[in-house]
């Protein structure tokens, strides 16, 4: 009787003391094979309902995109190559660094995994940060999902927003978005350093790996943001002298100006805005859990849980992580580049 | 005959150290890994919401009763309609059978000590309460009134709590997908390597197909609705077509899940037949390959099929052709399952016991079911049909008459496996008798209605069709009772039967190889295996009053026949 209670008290504890012992082969497995293997099978069967998840949105973007190729060409004029560009690249790269973890943790080197891990965050930040920055342009601009899309040509934002945004050329969209990264930021330098001065040594370093994360994100923003400020005079002074020719930014002068006198209904662009908010931004969420995904890798790397017999929950994260990244790679040529 | 020692610890009356009583106090069962209690849990609560919903459905039932106003305004009348649909499908009748019997009885009959991740398991339970939760807050707050279809654009303008419904029914969709995620890598990583393919009970390759089809249709649901939302809170002219989009499109997305969904209801339920056909008539199961390909099938031609409901919408004439081609065709797997089951019935040794009750009237109710959702199907006759309560008698009898029907007999025959108790035959075959009687009462004058033009989902009628109606009422409240009896009854076994050995009906599938109710690591000796259809290896030992393996008799007593049938 009470060997039967000590077992089912362990089962269900399991999670919190197993990493004591250093014994990472949960009680209803045979082996650790077995283990590893139902994990990567569940791991393969989530990304699969993960691409049926985006498959709606895909399939949307197609029947719009074959009723009105017209505005699909117009409106991804709005869309800055060079930022998505640079995000893609940026992806790509975490994708090397996240690979490269796995390898690491299978061989045992926790300590050189967790830095990789650390780096694939901070690229994933830093994704965001220039992901503000678009967003924030727009919204500025009033290029919103259908129902809310309101852009008129010429109109300038700047000559709205006072306030130290308005004198530093950021968008106070941008200010808002980067609240909450703010947050997290103060929050976790504040405890790495209660945690460095109380002695717990570890939880410090984890504190402050999540810090950094976070200022990648300030990384991305403010290099997005020097971009298209740059961008942006750019154009300015090519108006001033009085060459109308750039296309970027009289693309689609007709369809893309606002409800206009013949019809009633917005614009049909609207529908091409809506459709990229909800793919970036099911992509952002994605990314978004990516990057706790990792933070708890990389805190099993500190611990240094990891051995050439158990690496399997980098191996998963790293999936799904490369499954983020090949989302965005299809997202980046039907948004962005359809001319 | 005597049986070993051995056996007799084995097999012998449940020893105090089962899955209920191994840890006790609520946070044991709250926060069990243990499939067996999450399974109990899911049990409890998708019954919860059958009794809830059932409570709706009496209701409209009652309003129905007269062709004029009694007690519901046509708008609770609409809001009545759709909490019922919304609950008995997504909170009730899809988890149903994989969460609640197939959790207890998956792990077991693979041998296994548990599913493979038991968290998440846990946390797919969680996510069924959660989304519950969800659909009763809309429920009490604004209501909702769009029918548990959801279409638009009039979901998008209703002012009642549609947000809160597609939020429940979103995250029922991922809990449903964890279930068949769970499921599928527990069959493929965690049965024993002498366990082949074709030596799994034929619920096991049902529940296989079931969680293909949960993985593979529910993730289109979820974004579906997540569009939906996203249209109401900002109109992003997807599905609007105020603003450009296109309604029809969502019920490509709707129906692209909910069509795969009705097999998802279904496919479980007819693995739950195959194996009480096969263990009351103790016989080899008629065509076994044939039983599990038929569920890959209607698994992967289920896909095809869904533009059958969209006859009507405005598709193209071809476009139509096709999905009544294919929806015929989806009929032949499942014809294929009935046969089978009827020559295992052939010369078998019936014993009409209560699962076996249930388990002949699905094969009656299913068959009507299956064979109306031709007349469904075929285009000419659809025209008229459709959207009356012909469609409606049509998925009551598969899914009441067929899902709940396997539900109850699965129970009564794994139930003295749960709980060590035997129940009361005799009361659960009246049960049996008068849930038969009662649906056919309420549903079959159904039929007779929606083919003389009555429409559904309407709070008034005319005169013409009081008579139907009223006999359609009647039923409704003679099939209420006859579930609440069924339920009693095994709610009374649990405290008061009999106690009972570890394989009181004969069966050789391996769950019943544990002891009644099992323990908590599901069995307490090295799995004996055998083909989970070879009833001969079978002997009744009248000591224990327990079914064990030959193996386990001692040899020098000679051979005693057991009650098996003459093989033909
Ligand atoms: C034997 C194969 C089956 C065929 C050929 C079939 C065919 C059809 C067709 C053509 C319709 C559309 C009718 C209309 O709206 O005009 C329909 C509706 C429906 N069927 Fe079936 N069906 C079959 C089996 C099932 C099963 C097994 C279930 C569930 C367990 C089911 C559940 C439903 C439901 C829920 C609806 C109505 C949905 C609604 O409009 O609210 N069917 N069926
Ligand atoms: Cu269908």
């Amino acid at each position: 009787m009470s060997t039967v209670e000590e077992t089912a008290d362990s089962h269900d504890e399991h999670d919190d003391d197993h990493h004591d012992h250093g014994e990472f082969i949960a009680h209803h497995f045979d082996s650790a094979e077995q283990q590893f293997d139902s994990g990567k099978l569940g791991i393969w069967v989530f990304l699969v309902t993960e691409v049926l998840f985006f498959s709606g949105l895909f399939v949307a973007y197609v029947l719009y995109r074959y009723h009105h190729p017209e505005v699909f060409v117009d409106a991804s004029q709005f869309l800055d190559k060079v930022l998505g560009g640079i995000n893609t690249i940026v992806l790509l790269f975490s994708s090397l660094t996240m690979a490269w973890a796995v390898r690491a943790a299978q061989l045992g080197n926790n300590n050189f995994a967790g830095k990789l891990i650390l780096i694939t965050m901070i690229c994933a930040a830093a994704f965001l940060g220039i992901k503000a920055v678009e967003y924030s342009h727009k919204w500025d601009l009033y290029i919103l999902p259908v129902s809310y899309y309101n852009y008129m040509e010429g109109y300038h934002p700047e000559a709205e927003s006072g306030g130290i945004a308005g004198t530093l050329h950021i968008s106070k969209w941008l200010v808002t978005l980067s609240m909450l990264p703010l947050l997290c930021l103060t929050l976790f330098s504040a405890g790495a350093v209660a945690m460095a001065a109380t002695g717990k040594r570890l939880m410090a370093q984890f504190m402050l790996g999540l810090a950094i994360m976070m200022s990648g994100y300030f990384v991305g923003a403010f290099a997005g943001q020097t971009y298209q400020n740059w961008h942006e005079a750019n154009l300015e002074a090519e108006e001033h002298a009085g060459d109308h020719g750039h296309d970027g930014d009289h693309a689609g002068d007709s369809i893309a100006t606002g409800p206009d006198s013949t019809s009633e209904r917005p614009p049909q662009i609207g529908v091409f805005f809506s459709i990229y908010y909800c793919m970036t931004g099911l992509h952002a969420i994605h990314v978004i859990a990516g990057m706790a995904a990792l933070s708890w890798l990389y805190f099993r790397c500190l611990k240094a849980h990891f051995r050439p017999d158990y690496f399997g929950p980098v191996d998963y994260v790293g999936l799904y992580w490369h499954l983020v990244d090949l989302i965005w790679i299809y997202l980046f040529p039907l948004l962005y580049l359809i001319n | 005959m005597s049986a070993t020692p051995q056996a007799q610890k084995l097999f012998g009356h449940a020893e105090e150290n089962n899955y209920l009583k191994c840890s006790s106090g609520i946070k044991s069962w709250l926060f069990t890994l243990d499939h067996k209690r999450i399974g109990v849990m899911y049990l409890i609560g998708v019954t919860f919401a059958l009794f809830l919903a059932g409570v709706f459905a009496l209701i409209l039932r009652s309003e129905l009763f007269t062709g004029d106003e009694n007690f519901l305004s046509e708008a609770q009348y609409n809001q009545m309609f759709t909490l019922h649909g919304a609950i008995m499908v997504f909170a009730f009748i899809i988890p149903s059978i994989p969460a609640a019997l197939g959790n207890f009885v998956l792990p077991m009959m693979l041998g296994a000590k548990d599913v493979a991740f038991p968290r998440l398991n846990l946390c797919s339970f969680y996510l069924w309460m959660f989304g519950t939760a969800f659909l009763l807050t809309a429920m009490l707050t604004n209501g909702l009134d769009t029918g548990w279809t959801f279409y638009t654009p009039y979901s998008i303008t209703t002012t009642t709590a549609v947000i809160y419904a597609t939020m429940g029914a979103f995250i029922l969709g991922f809990s449903s997908i964890f279930t068949g995620l769970n499921f599928l890598v527990t069959v493929n990583t965690m049965r024993p390597k002498t366990m082949g393919w074709f030596k799994l009970p034929l619920f096991i390759w049902s529940l296989y197909a079931t969680s293909i089809i949960q993985i593979l249709a529910t993730p289109v649901l979820g974004i579906t609705l997540l569009l939906l939302i996203a249209e109401r809170v900002m109109h992003i002219g997807i599905f609007d077509p105020a603003y450009g989009g296109d309604p029809v499109l969502f019920q490509h997305f709707f129906w692209f899940y909910s069509h795969p969904a009705v097999y998802i209801m279904i496919l479980p339920a007819m693995g739950v037949i195959s194996e009480l056909i096969s263990v009351y008539s103790h016989k080899k199961i008629f065509g076994y390959s044939f039983i599990a390909f038929s569920s890959v099938a209607i698994a992967l031609l289920g896909f095809l099929v869904w533009g059958h409901h969209m006859f009507t919408s405005g598709q193209s004439q071809l476009v139509t052709l096709v999905f009544s081609a294919i929806t015929f065709s989806v009929a032949i797997p499942s014809a294929v399952k009935v046969f089978n089951w009827l020559a295992t019935l052939y010369k078998g040794s019936i014993k009409l016991v209560t699962p076996m009750c249930y388990a002949l009237s699905f094969i009656f109710l299913f068959g009507i079911g299956g064979l109306t959702g031709l007349f469904l199907g075929t285009l000419s006759t659809d025209i008229h049909l459709h959207d009356t309560y012909f469609v409606v008698a049509h998925f009551h009898f598969v899914m009441v008459g067929g899902t709940l029907t396997a539900l109850l007999g699965g129970l009564y025959h794994w139930w003295p496996k749960m709980f060590g108790r035997m129940y009361n035959d005799f009361l659960g075959r009246v049960g049996c008798f008068l849930v038969f009687v009662g649906f056919n009462l309420t549903f079959f004058p159904q039929f007779v209605m929606g083919s003389r033009g009555m429409p559904r989902r309407y709070a008034r009628y005319d005169p013409e069709f009081e008579i139907f109606h009223q006999a359609s009422t009647i039923g409704a409240f003679i099939l209420g009772i006859g579930i609440l009896l069924a339920f009693a009854v095994l709610v009374h076994a649990v405290f008061f039967g009999r106690k009972i050995g570890g394989n009181p009906f004969g069966a050789a599938s391996l769950e019943w190889q544990s002891s009644s109710p099992p323990s908590f690591h599901n069995f307490d000796h090295k799995i004996h295996m055998n083909a989970p259809y070879d009833f001969s290896a079978m002997v009744y030992d009248e000591e224990m009053d327990t079914y064990i393996q030959r193996d386990f008799v001692t040899p020098e007593t000679p051979e005693v026949p057991a009650p098996e049938p003459t093989k033909a």
